[in-house]
């Protein structure tokens, strides 16, 4: 059975361009979102992970960046090639995002209720009297109660966690077919993530829209998504179902990952840690972008770009290790 | 506002100055009913009087009561202050809202024009203007509004600019608002702060650059009676009559400490860090 895709993305490059120097801040990147799916982009800081998320949203900030090629088609329009009016009227509407810091997302001098009205004044041209009967049925939604009275309230009086319901709120207004997530629960505490996500979760279903969710966070990963990205230097690395990401993971680079997250079931002295750091967007190394860290690098790593090889319909990896058959069957026996 | 008013309460000093700009205020709206007599007429034999009980501030050179002009005068003051000011903060405010914003080519164009007439001395900026329109109220106020202009542009967009990054922004932009709709409604308020300091503190200003102006006889024309021309013509009687140079001379410093005095406190006042203290 084919399922429909409601997000595209077809080797979207993204480049900033600074004097004479160019980042590639997303470099040939291409993915899909199904319908009701919950994918996750996750990466390191400088991996690309958000400026995807805000090439999709058509955000790139200006000027500097821009779009150099690849398109995005969502809904089966292309977001690369329509005007920034048209782009206006789809974000917050059919896709609309949520910030990682709840505490900066809101505007001080505006009500609560103000805010969560503004997309359904903008796109729907509601009027104000119906508009706020939904804000404060969206407030409840979320999760917040005395909803009548947090509606005049202003963004300072409310606790993190709650501006980031009074966020998702913002977000759903308009019932999108897309929810971009970037890092929505970094800023939070442990408790407070746990009921974000959980909300996030019941939202997804009860809006039937799709989610995109940025992290860096694997616990977060495998509470949410189905499936998952790995990025690295602006590309995508490993492609797989959450389940094989966990339980079988190709890339070295999503070994490294895995193995720096500690483990309540087994005792380690020290968590594995991947030396060195990304590399800056101007200069990546002229062959697999990861091969200054990587410890099973070899003469060929460094040589010629490397392609995502397909391991299975639903997972691919951005190795050579995958070719060598030695390593494969070592897999296998483990 | 309310809570505004009460951190103002608080502040002695700064309560202090805006009860003074009040009382200027009222001088200037009531000038018709409190001033004793009409301030361009002559009164051919009290030339030069020292105040007595007729005329409780004395007379100047021509025989006009010196208390009545200076009560018209504040009217003057008060309406060249407000317009000029206007004038400057309105068109800064569309500049340095539309150059903070947009940046690059209309961001150029805006704050190249802004240096050039920032490189002029700003009262000698405000005497070519004078110079070319004309000597009168209305230009003058002109005069005054355009030599504030780059000053409030400057502040705006550098406002603007640091606003713009935060992440409400940048969310506003997510939720699909326009363009004017993220200017008024999220760059406007957040902006206010400062802005409205700078407006008390040109007031200020505008008025002392209208009495320099009327002072070197380019302002207020005769026979309307304004601070800085009053201080212009006590010139020549200085040593047998101190008291046509001393009264006008005091209300411009009163008035413009009381502006400054408010200026001060509404910039602490509006200033964050000092808000839970």
């Amino acid at each position: 059975m084919k399922t429909e895709n409601i997000l595209e993305v077809t080797d979207l490059k993204t480049y900033f361009f600074r004097g004479k120097k160019i980042f590639k801040a997303v470099d040939g990147v291409s993915f899909h979102i199904e319908k009701g799916e919950t994918l996750c982009i996750v990466g390191e800081s400088g991996s690309g992970k958000s400026i995807t998320s805000l090439s999709i949203m058509g955000l790139i900030p200006e000027p500097g960046g821009r779009i150099e090629s690849g398109s995005i088609t969502f809904d089966g329009k292309d977001l690369t090639s329509i005007t920034k009016k048209e782009m206006m009227s789809i974000r917050g509407n059919d896709v609309s995002m949520i910030f990682q810091e709840p505490m900066t997302s809101l505007n001080p001098v505006l009500t609560i209720g103000f805010q969560v009205m503004e997309p359904l004044i903008e796109h729907r041209k509601w009027k104000k009297k119906n508009a706020k009967e939904k804000a404060i049925e969206l407030l409840n939604m979320v999760g917040i109660a005395r909803a009548d009275e947090i509606f005049h309230s202003y963004p300072h009086q409310l606790s993190g966690g709650m501006r980031q319901r009074v966020m998702i709120a913002i977000a759903i207004s308009c019932d999108p077919k897309l929810l971009i997530a970037d890092e929505p629960t970094t800023a939070l505490d442990v408790t407070i993530q746990a009921q974000i996500l959980d909300l996030l979760r019941t939202i997804k279903d009860d809006i039937d829209s799709s989610i995109l969710l940025i992290t860096h966070d694997l616990g977060v990963v495998a509470e949410m998504a189905s499936r998952v990205i790995v990025m690295y230097g602006g590309q995508i690395v490993e492609e797989a179902t959450v389940e094989e990401i966990f339980d079988f993971p190709k890339h070295p680079y999503t070994k490294g990952l895995l193995g720096s997250v500690p483990k309540l079931e087994e005792e380690r002295d020290r968590l594995i840690q991947i030396k060195g750091i990304v590399p800056s967007a101007d200069k990546y190394p002229k062959g697999c972008r990861f091969a200054p860290r990587c410890k099973f690098a070899r003469s060929e790593c460094f040589d010629n770009e490397i392609m995502l090889r397909k391991v299975n319909s639903k997972h691919f990896v951005r190795c050579v290790l995958y070719d060598d058959p030695l390593v494969k069957i070592k897999e296998e026996k483990k | 506002m309310g809570e505004f008013l009460t951190r103002l309460r608080n502040d002695k000093i700064g309560l202090m100055g805006l009860i003074g700009v009040l009382l200027i205020c009222i001088i200037g709206l009531l000038a018709p009913f409190i001033a004793p007599h009409n301030p361009t007429e002559i009164f051919n034999e009290y030339r030069l009087v020292s105040p007595n009980s007729q005329f409780l501030l004395g007379t100047d050179d021509l025989g006009r009561d010196i208390l009545s002009r200076i009560i018209y005068g504040a009217q003057v003051s008060l309406m060249v202050g407000l317009i000029a000011v206007g004038i400057g903060a309105g068109f800064g405010l569309l500049f340095g809202l539309l150059a903070g914003y947009f940046q690059g080519v209309i961001d150029n164009i805006i704050m190249r024009v802004m240096d050039v007439l920032f490189a002029f001395p700003d009262l000698l900026l405000a005497l070519a203007i004078v110079a070319v329109l004309g000597p009168n109220l209305k230009n003058t106020m002109i005069a005054i509004g355009l030599v504030f202009i780059p000053v409030f542009t400057r502040l705006v967009r550098s406002s603007v600019i640091s606003v713009k990054e935060m992440e409400y922004v940048t969310n506003a932009k997510s939720i699909g608002a326009s363009h004017f709709r993220i200017i008024v409604r999220h760059l406007t308020p957040n902006i206010l702060a400062p802005f409205l300091v700078q407006i008390t503190l040109a007031l200020s200003s505008a008025i002392l650059a209208e009495a320099a102006l009327s002072f070197l006889g380019l302002g207020i024309q005769p026979p309307d009676p304004s601070w800085g021309s009053m201080l212009n013509t006590s010139r020549k009687f200085m040593e047998i009559a101190p008291w046509t140079a001393i009264f006008p001379a005091v209300f411009i410093i009163f008035t413009i400490f009381c502006f400054n005095l408010l200026g001060d406190s509404l910039r602490d006042i509006f200033d964050p860090r000092l808000k839970d203290q």
